[in-house]
């Protein structure tokens, strides 16, 4: 495979990262800039999810309606959202109109004209999405699941919490842009149909005299409850478990994703085998790899009719807890297949590449290669998996259910 | 996209191949089409098509219901099944070297054994997915909008089922159900991406050419909406959700594209009508108008949720918007600004050969006509304002069936939407 990678750091902290891909007409961006729910102020959860909203409604030399149709006229998919560190924003266009959209969204970003008079409206649809996130018990269970399984400020509702969506000001919200809108800590990675010079050049023009800004530094927290019931109405129960394992730059990453895979790959994996195909408890039942700078998690979810609630929970924990005493190696082989494969497909969408090098970029400083990935996953074997769970063994769970009843927590060999 | 090439065969048996080779792609995606769905059930069988989706993955003569899951496993694929209201799709996609194990495999389950202890297991995993989307809102508004638009129409048909029907259904009508609707004129063969056409109709062959013809048309009458109103009452739920029904053009109409723009210059996430009156403002957390195309039917779906308090503000200014787009069309700004994002979709949706998989198959089955990206393009960019506005004429996007699922109550709803009609 020919593809090609590229980065600038610029002297303000701005860091540009791209692949450059054959065979595509199509170019995306993940722009991560450091301004996630964590840096809310204390009590004030809710303000990036607000700002998020409030930049696209005017910006540089567009109102809010020619901030869209601009975009839209260039044929941009786009997506945004606040996650716990960062918010990110993701557009999706032909090559051929990739720096044009940069162009409009160096405005969006650095110069959003913060209108008073919109702020009642990005209220209003910042409190709805609340409500409507009580509407979706399984989306409410993963909020509810992260809220106490990583220490503050990392676990907190990117969301918002209500008061403070409730009783935020203009000049509250104006204020917290100004400390966030900054370039240091800013990743901009590309990938598509690009041309490098010329993109490294339109970024240096857009966004290479960008104010630093100050560098906030995150401190960990006290973690909230290790096991917890939110009583729900529902014809179902939710349950969430997580459980913390080795971040993404750790040398035993590949590890820690193998023994993912085998709990919870594909569908011959041990949690989909155990709970759905041999028991019939549940529709959905899956385990995921998930990672901060500085701590992975592995996050699993299974939803079930109540009566079959506590069944479920029991056969899962079970599940997790055996797969660091029998790895086998036509298990490790179908979790490599489906690694492999999925590395692989990932480079026939500039969208996935884009999000992929943003997301190496911030972990590790760099981009991993395709060859890189691959020797990894090659190297996997029982053994390794094993050795590595001996290691980091799941343990100090977080277990929350949300349903009619609270069910009984019956951890295996703890 | 210049080497893409289109290919199609057919086999004695009545079976139909195609594929759209791109020997520049990285992957390979296969689908068997089976066009039988919910509206392709009697009363007492409800739910069977969806829940014979699952029992092909139970395996076959030749294979544990272990054995199709560990294979897909092995070659590292990518793969699903989803059924709707009248098509069963099966789907994988795979690096090219596994392509003959995966074409081995999804023909081999296509002809599946439906064991009944693995019939009796499934039922419980379709009864967990029942209970899943009851609690989900806008599944039960979707349903019921279905059923109360189409009526007695086969196209109201749940694709799910209900508990009732599903826990009663016997494995024997299922498989006469199977024994109907799988033959060789109700399947479609499709494959896209880097493909070794000869080779993959070899191993279709070798697979396929037992199965039996013959054939079980469908009861395809045209349907048209009842346009009634429908509260679902549910006090735990916070939010209103509104499903407005319309009839559309069929899946055979030429003004299927006319259709598309027209639904998103009004109705899509960002950028449009909905969007600018109704999401921006704040006064719905969404608000959205799709367009279904069905066998002889085509529906135009608006939904939106909202808090109950702005439901009448927010059935106000849909109202407003049909009555004014049905009076005075699009502007031609908006056309514009549609065409440049449409054409932009297409080729981003069409990079994987998974995302040429789908229009690739259905383009044949409803249509038996195969188009490339360019096509679609040089279409969208020639829909006119003329055009649009013989889609309104014919399907007026006012003439509505509505259904409700929230906290509101029938009388609190109908009061709210009286409350519009006299303002």
């Amino acid at each position: 495979m020919s593809d090609d990678f590229y980065n600038h750091k610029f002297a303000n902290g701005f860091t540009l990262v791209a692949e450059k891909m054959r065979g595509v007409r199509s170019a995306a961006f993940t722009l991560l800039l450091p301004a996630g729910a964590a840096f809310d102020p204390p009590d004030r959860g809710g303000l990036s999810a607000m700002l998020v909203d409030l930049i696209f409604r005017g910006a540089g030399s567009r109102n809010s309606r020619q901030v869209t149709t601009d975009l839209d006229n260039l044929g941009t998919q786009r997506g945004e959202g606040v996650e716990a560190v960062h918010t990110s924003h993701f557009a999706a266009t032909l090559g051929t109109s990739l720096i044009a959209t940069l162009e409009i969204y160096a405005d969006i970003i650095r110069r959003p004209h913060l209108p008073a008079d919109e702020v009642e409206a990005v209220r209003a649809l910042a409190l709805q999405e609340l409500q409507a996130l009580e509407d979706e018990p399984r989306q409410k269970i993963f909020v509810e699941l992260r809220s106490r399984h990583y220490a503050y400020p990392f676990g907190r509702p990117t969301v918002g919490v209500r008061a403070a969506l409730e009783s935020a000001t203009h000049d509250e919200l104006t204020r917290h842009h100004a400390r966030m809108c900054r370039a240091a800590g800013a990743i901009l990675g590309v990938a598509g149909d690009i041309d490098w010079p010329k993109l490294r050049d339109a970024v240096d023009r857009l966004f290479g005299d960008w104010p630093p800004g100050d560098d906030i530094r995150l401190e960990s927290g006290p973690r909230g409850l290790h096991t917890d019931h939110i009583e729900h109405e529902s014809t179902q129960t939710q349950i969430g478990i997580a459980y913390p394992t080795v971040p993404y730059r750790d040398p035993e990453y590949f590890s820690a994703q193998g023994a993912v895979t085998v709990l919870s790959g594909g569908s011959s994996s041990r949690l989909f085998t155990e709970v759905r195909e041999k028991r019939g408890l549940c529709y959905a039942v899956y385990a995921s790899y998930h990672s901060l700078l500085d701590t992975g998690s592995v996050v699993c979810y299974a939803g079930t009719t109540n009566e079959r609630a506590q069944e479920t929970l029991d056969v899962t924990l079970a599940e997790i807890a055996r797969v660091q005493r029998d790895v086998a190696a036509d298990e490790v082989a179908r979790a490599q297949a489906g690694l492999k494969s999925s590395i692989i497909m990932q480079g026939e969408s500039s969208s996935a590449r884009s999000a992929s090098v943003a997301a190496d970029w911030f972990h590790l400083g760099r981009v991993r290669s395709l060859a890189e990935m691959q020797s990894a996953i090659d190297a996997l074997s029982p053994e390794s998996i094993m050795n590595h769970l001996e290691r980091h063994p799941p343990r100090d769970f977080t277990i929350v259910t949300l349903g009619p009843k609270s069910l009984e927590i019956n951890l295996v060999g703890e | 996209m210049t080497s893409v090439n289109f290919k199609r065969i057919q086999l004695p048996n009545g079976l139909e191949i195609i594929g759209e080779v791109n020997p520049d792609a990285r992957s390979a995606a296969v689908g068997f089409f089976v066009r039988t769905g919910a509206r392709d059930e009697q009363p007492e069988i409800h739910g069977v098509s969806h829940f014979l989706e699952h029992m092909v993955f139970k395996g076959s003569e030749r294979r544990s219901a272990l054995d199709v899951n560990r294979e897909f496993d092995e070659i590292g694929a990518r793969y699903n099944a989803f059924t709707s209201e009248e098509n069963t799709v099966f789907w994988g996609a795979v690096l090219p070297e596994y392509l003959p194990r995966l074409v081995d495999l999804l023909a081999d389950m296509l002809r599946p054994s439906l064991r009944g202890d693995d019939f009796d297991m499934e039922k419980k995993v379709i009864l967990e997915e029942i209970g899943m989307y009851q609690d989900q809102p806008t599944w039960t508004a979707y349903e019921a909008v279905m059923r109360q638009h189409f009526g007695p129409h086969p196209l109201g048909n749940s694709v799910l089922g209900t508990s009732d029907s599903v826990g009663s259904l016997a494995r024997d009508q299922m498989k006469a159900y199977f024994d109907r609707r799988y033959v060789t004129s109700n399947i479609l063969v499709a494959a896209a991406g880097k493909v070794d056409w000869p080779r993959f109709c070899e191993l279709v062959t070798d697979a396929c050419s037992t199965w039996p013809g013959g054939a079980d048309p469908r009861d395809a009458r045209p349907a048209n909406g009842a346009g009634s109103v429908h509260v679902i009452t549910q006090k735990k739920i916070q939010q209103e959700h509104v499903l407005l029904l319309a009839p559309a053009p069929p899946a055979e109409s030429p003004d299927r594209f006319a259709a598309d723009v027209l639904t998103t210059a009004v109705g899509d996430g960002g950028g449009s009508r909905l969007f600018w009156e109704l999401v921006d403002p704040g006064l719905a957390e969404t608000a959205e108008l799709d367009y279904h195309e069905f066998n002889g039917a085509g529906t135009f779906m608006t939904y939106f949720g909202c808090d109950p308090d702005n439901l009448g503000e927010n059935l106000a200014r849909i109202r407003a918007i049909y009555a004014a787009v049905g009076a005075d069309n699009i502007r031609p700004d908006e056309l514009d600004q549609v065409k440049n994002k449409a054409a932009a979709r297409i080729v981003l949706r069409s990079e994987r050969p998974m995302g040429r998989l789908m229009p690739l198959g259905f383009n044949w089955i409803y249509r038996r006509e195969y188009r490339t990206i360019d096509d679609d393009i040089t279409t969208l960019q020639s829909v006119s304002r003329d055009d649009i506005a013989r889609v309104l004429a014919a399907y007026p996007l006012d003439r509505v069936t509505t259904v409700a699922v929230g906290p509101l109550t029938d009388a609190e709803f109908r009061s709210k939407m009286a409350g519009v009609a006299d303002s």
